[in-house]
């Protein structure tokens, strides 16, 4: 049923969950292609305009690239840098095994 | 008596030894621990930490001994800072944003964590993983948001003032809806180091307060220039209440008509029209404006803010801080099972949307297409500060709604925010003031008025705002049933 139905919206929410790296349930897959069609709808809006020669903007300012002298600056010491981590040891994060 | 003190009528009382730092701080945390359980504007706070950052008070400082209440996804060293997120669950800042370091600089000192959307995704405060805020007017309903904890803060009198932070209106509508000011300053005025990134080109720290003056002097104290962050400018330093106190004679006030249509309602509209007479009886001269791409604003805004967002959120992967989900067989389903169980419904759909504007194929469509209406938008804005000072609407369109009313709708939640997005689309300020009280199903509400500036415009809104409140006597009235 859900296979089925997810055709029938614009986004493909299954497919696009793997590639945010998110394992949503079947329930939040179906209400969210839901809301998110009528969403996408709405901002179908901007096709509306001619944008010839309109450069984009991504910024509201002018944004370089600010780059500091090559000298070495104090940094957050790693007992602190790690005392957030949900599992270290030895000074590294933890994390299950990827090569067998 | 210390409820809805000011900044300045505190240090009033504090530089003339009427009152301590610490008692002042004492008579805040009683008032908190009655008032906090009925409007759950707070999610924590340290008396220990603050009853020591009062006892070591500089009264010398432009704010010596004033304790700020905190939004969430501002980091303070030491302190919890989840961005009403589960995801962050456990997190205790390891340093201080650069705002509170400049807090600090002034003499004040950060007090509680203010709750809010969940990384302050939302119009109503009912996203944060915790619990929803109330409205102090009726509580009812929501505070506005994101930053609805800091709002209903400030108008409960539980703090003097706070810092929110406004993406596409975080600061201004939750200002409007509890009857505060808020103020959202020039893309790249403040630092953004040490906030909880949301949409990196939006996102701005502003301040929320009883009055304009105060929000004049917080901004003096929490602007400038700072190497942790590229986005923020390097202006010469200026002193922003120093406009205050001129009068509004010659100034043009700019009236978009995209601004007063269908749609907003009557109560909110009267007002607004009102505060508008109000300013032309001080001197003020009325323009009517055009800003032609305002209809798109909203679509152009979820289409950046959720790309945005999809990759800011990309680093809460379950390795290095925050929730790790228990239910992992591999390195995949330790991402895909963490994020699952963290993040809220809205937080998800909004990484799925972006996800999808930015997937080769649908990114020209959107994103790009975005970027270029962006563009436009910012235009209309140049081209109408030719002719205006300064531009005036509502700051919403509506009054506080109840709460649940729009939860499970979010393209309804989205459409009421069409009147603050486009500052920080176009990089501008803007600043929400309180101008009256509309009835809605029999209630009394506040009404916001927006004031909007160009770039680095501040100084104008602050005169306005100020002259406005000399005026009027909106700011002074506060909520009975607390």
């Amino acid at each position: 049923m859900a296979a089925s139905s997810s055709h029938s919206h614009l986004l493909d929410v299954p497919y696009l969950a793997r590639l945010a790296r998110i394992t949503l349930t079947l329930e939040e897959s179906e209400l969210f292609s839901k809301q998110l069609d009528r969403v996408l709808e709405h901002v179908a809006l901007i096709n509306k305009i001619d944008l010839t020669g309109i450069e984009p903007m991504a910024h509201a300012i002018s944004v370089f690239d600010v780059v500091r002298d090559d000298q070495p600056q104090p940094s957050l010491p790693k007992k602190e840098a790690l005392a957030n981590a949900p599992h270290q040891a030895s000074g590294l994060f933890i994390v299950p095994k990827v090569l067998e | 008596m210390t409820s809805y003190l000011s900044i300045t009528e505190a240090r009033r009382l504090l530089v003339t030894k009427k009152i301590s730092p610490l008692e002042l701080l004492t008579e805040l945390e009683q008032r908190i621990s009655t008032i906090n359980p009925k409007i759950k504007a707070y999610l924590s706070w340290d008396h220990q930490q603050a009853r020591l950052d009062a006892e070591k008070a500089d009264l010398t400082k432009p704010l010596g001994g004033i304790p700020i209440g905190i939004k969430d996804a501002i980091l303070v060293q030491g302190a919890p800072a989840y961005s009403s997120s589960r995801i962050l669950e456990g997190y205790h800042a390891p340093y201080d944003a650069t705002v509170i370091k400049n807090l600090r600089a002034a003499g004040a000192y950060p007090l509680g964590r203010l709750n809010m959307d969940e990384f302050a995704m939302g119009s109503s405060t009912e996203t944060s993983a915790f619990h929803p805020t109330y409205n102090p007017w009726d509580v009812s309903r929501i505070p506005g948001g994101s930053s609805g904890g800091s709002a209903a803060a400030v108008a409960a009198g539980i703090a003097m003032a706070t810092l929110g932070s406004d993406t596409g209106g975080s600061i201004r509508q939750p200002a409007a809806f509890c009857g505060c000011v808020g103020m959202k300053p020039t893309y790249g005025r403040v630092s953004r180091y040490g906030l909880i990134a949301f949409a990196s080109s939006l996102d701005q720290i502003g301040p929320l307060t009883h009055t304009v003056e105060d929000s004049a002097l917080l901004l003096n104290a929490i602007s400038g220039v700072d190497s942790h962050d590229s986005t923020s400018l390097l202006l010469p330093k200026e002193d922003f209440t120093s406009e205050i106190g001129q009068d509004l004679k010659g100034v043009r006030i700019g009236i978009p008509k995209e601004y007063f249509v269908e749609g907003i309602e009557p109560g909110v509209r009267t007002r607004v029209e009102e505060a508008i007479k109000q300013m032309i009886s001080l001197g003020a001269e009325p323009i009517e404006i055009s800003l032609p791409h305002t209809e798109y604003a909203v679509s152009v805004y979820y289409i950046i803010v959720t790309a945005e967002a999809s990759s800011n959120l990309a680093r809460y992967d379950g390795v290095r801080y925050g929730k790790r989900s228990a239910q992992t067989k591999d390195l995949l389903s330790l991402y895909e099972q963490t994020r699952e169980e963290g993040f809220g419904a809205e937080v998800k759909r909004r990484i799925i949307l972006g996800t999808y504007v930015l997937t080769s194929g649908y990114y020209d469509a959107y994103y790009l297409r975005a970027q270029k209406v962006r563009r436009l938008i910012r235009q209309d804005f140049e081209e109408a500060f030719k002719k205006v000072d300064l531009i005036v609407s509502a700051t919403s369109p509506e009054t506080a709604f109840r709460c649940g009313e729009k939860i499970n709708d979010p393209l309804k939640m989205y459409l009421a925010d069409i009147f603050t997005i486009a500052a920080n689309l176009a990089g501008i300020c803007g600043m929400s003031l309180p101008c009256g009280f509309a009835s809605k199903e029999g209630k009394d509400l506040p009404v916001g008025l927006q004031l909007i500036g160009p770039s680095f415009g501040e100084k104008m809104l602050f005169r306005v705002g100020h002259a406005y409140q000399q005026a009027t006597e909106w700011h002074t009235q506060h909520p009975s049933m607390l």
